[in-house]
């Protein structure tokens, strides 16, 4: 499988400048790409269009050839920065994973997940508590590809080293694509096998 | 390390929230407990460790900005007076100032520009739109509203606010995530020239990595308290030169040293075990260490929390 942008062109509106003009970027199964940038080069805005969330003003991002489906579970799944705004802060933890399917306490525990966190609201977790259920639920729901913004940068570096070496095993297993948007160029090293310069639109070698 | 009389003096804070449980029973959890810490004029300390090990929440106890629900026991002192909640509300702001952590502090209707000048005069423009280049904010930025600044700008944005006061003490929760290598080296630099000048700097992070080129001091916190305060020079040397096995778990973890993770998690507020807090994820563990909470040690230079500590 691969995921693919196409001349990819986005701005708010017709009198904002573009935040991205005519990207060309893929991704394919198997494949882990880095995307980095100086901040303000619309690297979170390609993680949203690449992801389904925003529509491009011009060009197209396709999945094997075709768009992606605008109806049921996303075959991209996205994973923000900030794991609270990612969660309905009014819903149980429980309710929260059951979105994407039904729980298996041995998937849980691979995820460091504690049982008695499912009975938790959001706000009582910290971070990166509520960071593995944002991993989780987008693991769980059996996506081919992922794209990971900034997903570790408000966590302490045990945290973030437990996390991203649990993606890497199931996307190892699974065979998946992921694209990691990151500003930390040793993580880059350690969990992707290419990185992509949006600021000059070219591969960099590792 | 250093001779001069500490601006600010923690020992033995502890905060805890009252809290209901559902029914009308009231309880409370206590979120820090048994911190002391002090910081010197001149220098930056950089706060480490876990997600969610109160690094915030001593921001807002050194401010007095703790919600209604939480009670504060231990001492503060700032510049050898005691930091009482009427000092607290004369100081922040002024001779005390905030980089927060989330970027959503920054006013939404207002223009970055004048917010990073804030309410004084004559309004420090020029030199504002200096920091704002020495930062790569492009000129524009000063008109633009907080929405219309990526992640990395409106963090840059919320440093040069603070840089722009001349407070005593700097207190930066979380400044540089967003930014690219360059620009967070570059906020480092700035903090460190304020700290040059004989102002401090309390930076908490999570790119310790940066931190420990730029700071003097380090402490590194887990499950609300210290566990180690060591010499910056000592992270920068490696595991052998530190104290905590906390400390040594973190160094290993970073991309750069391994990324290898200890296995568990931090105890949370509610359920600590009994004695050391680190006990059950600790590769040194021993009976001894659930006897009591291990006290605070002077070691090699520093000061650690571990009874196995040589």
């Amino acid at each position: 499988m691969r995921l693919e942008a196409n001349k990819l062109r986005f701005r708010y509106d017709r009198r904002s400048p573009w935040v991205l003009d005519g990207v060309d970027f893929s991704v394919s199964a198997g494949e882990r790409t880095a995307i980095v940038a100086p901040s303000g080069f619309g690297k979170s805005t390609l993680a949203l269009l690449l992801a389904g969330y925003l529509s491009p003003t011009g060009g197209q991002v396709l999945l094997d050839g075709a768009p992606l489906p605008k109806k049921g579970l996303c075959p991209v799944q996205l994973i923000y920065q900030h794991p609270e705004r990612a969660i309905n802060p009014r819903w149980r933890l429980q309710q929260v994973l059951e979105e994407s399917g039904s729980l298996d306490s041995a998937v849980l525990a691979s995820f460091g997940i504690e049982e008695q966190w499912l009975d938790r609201f959001p706000r009582e977790l910290s971070g990166g508590e509520l960071q593995r259920f944002c991993v989780a639920r987008a693991l769980m729901s059996g996506a081919p590809f992922l794209i990971c913004d900034e997903i570790s940068t408000m966590l302490d570096v045990i945290t973030q080293a437990q996390i991203w070496n649990r993606i890497l095993a199931e996307a190892e297993k699974r065979g998946m694509g992921l694209v990691a948007v990151t500003h930390n160029m040793a993580l880059a090293k350690r969990v992707c096998t290419s990185v992509f310069d949006l600021e000059k639109q070219e591969y960099m070698a590792l | 390390m250093n001779e001069k009389k500490p601006l600010l003096e923690i020992s033995d804070l502890s905060v805890s929230f009252l809290m209901y449980d559902g029914s009308l029973e009231r309880s409370s959890l206590q979120v820090i407990s048994n911190l002391s810490l002090t910081v010197h004029p001149g220098e930056i300390l950089a706060v480490a460790g876990s997600s969610g090990s109160g690094k915030s929440l001593l921001a807002s106890a050194i401010l007095g900005i703790l919600p209604g629900n939480a009670s504060v026991e231990g001492a503060m002192r700032y510049g050898g007076e005691p930091l009482t909640p009427e000092r607290q509300k004369v100081l922040r702001g002024g001779e005390i100032a905030l980089v927060p952590q989330s970027v959503a502090y920054l006013d939404p209707l207002m223009k970055v520009g004048r917010q990073a000048d804030g309410h004084k005069k004559p309004r420090p423009t020029a030199e504002r739109r200096a920091l704002f280049r020495r930062f790569g904010l492009p000129e524009e930025t000063e008109g633009l509203y907080p929405f219309q600044l990526s992640g990395g700008m409106a963090r840059r944005v919320l440093v040069s606010t603070a840089l722009l006061s001349n407070a005593r003490l700097v207190i930066a929760d979380e400044p540089t995530p967003g930014m690219s290598l360059d620009q967070a080296k570059e906020a480092l630099r700035m903090f460190r020239d304020l700290a040059d000048e004989g102002r401090s700097v309390i930076l908490i992070t999570h790119d310790i990595d940066l931190a420990f080129d730029f700071a003097d001091r380090v402490a590194v916190f887990y499950a609300g308290t210290t566990v180690e305060t060591a010499p910056a020079a000592d992270f920068r040397r490696g595991p052998e030169a530190l104290r905590h096995p906390y400390s040594r778990a973190l160094w290993s973890a970073l991309p750069q040293n391994g990324f290898t993770p200890i296995d568990g998690f931090q105890p949370y507020a509610g359920s600590l075990p009994a004695g050391c807090l680190f006990a059950p994820r600790c590769p040194l563990r021993t009976a001894a260490c659930e006897a009591g909470t291990p006290p605070m040690r002077d070691i090699r230079g520093g000061e650690v929390r571990c009874i196995h500590a040589t």
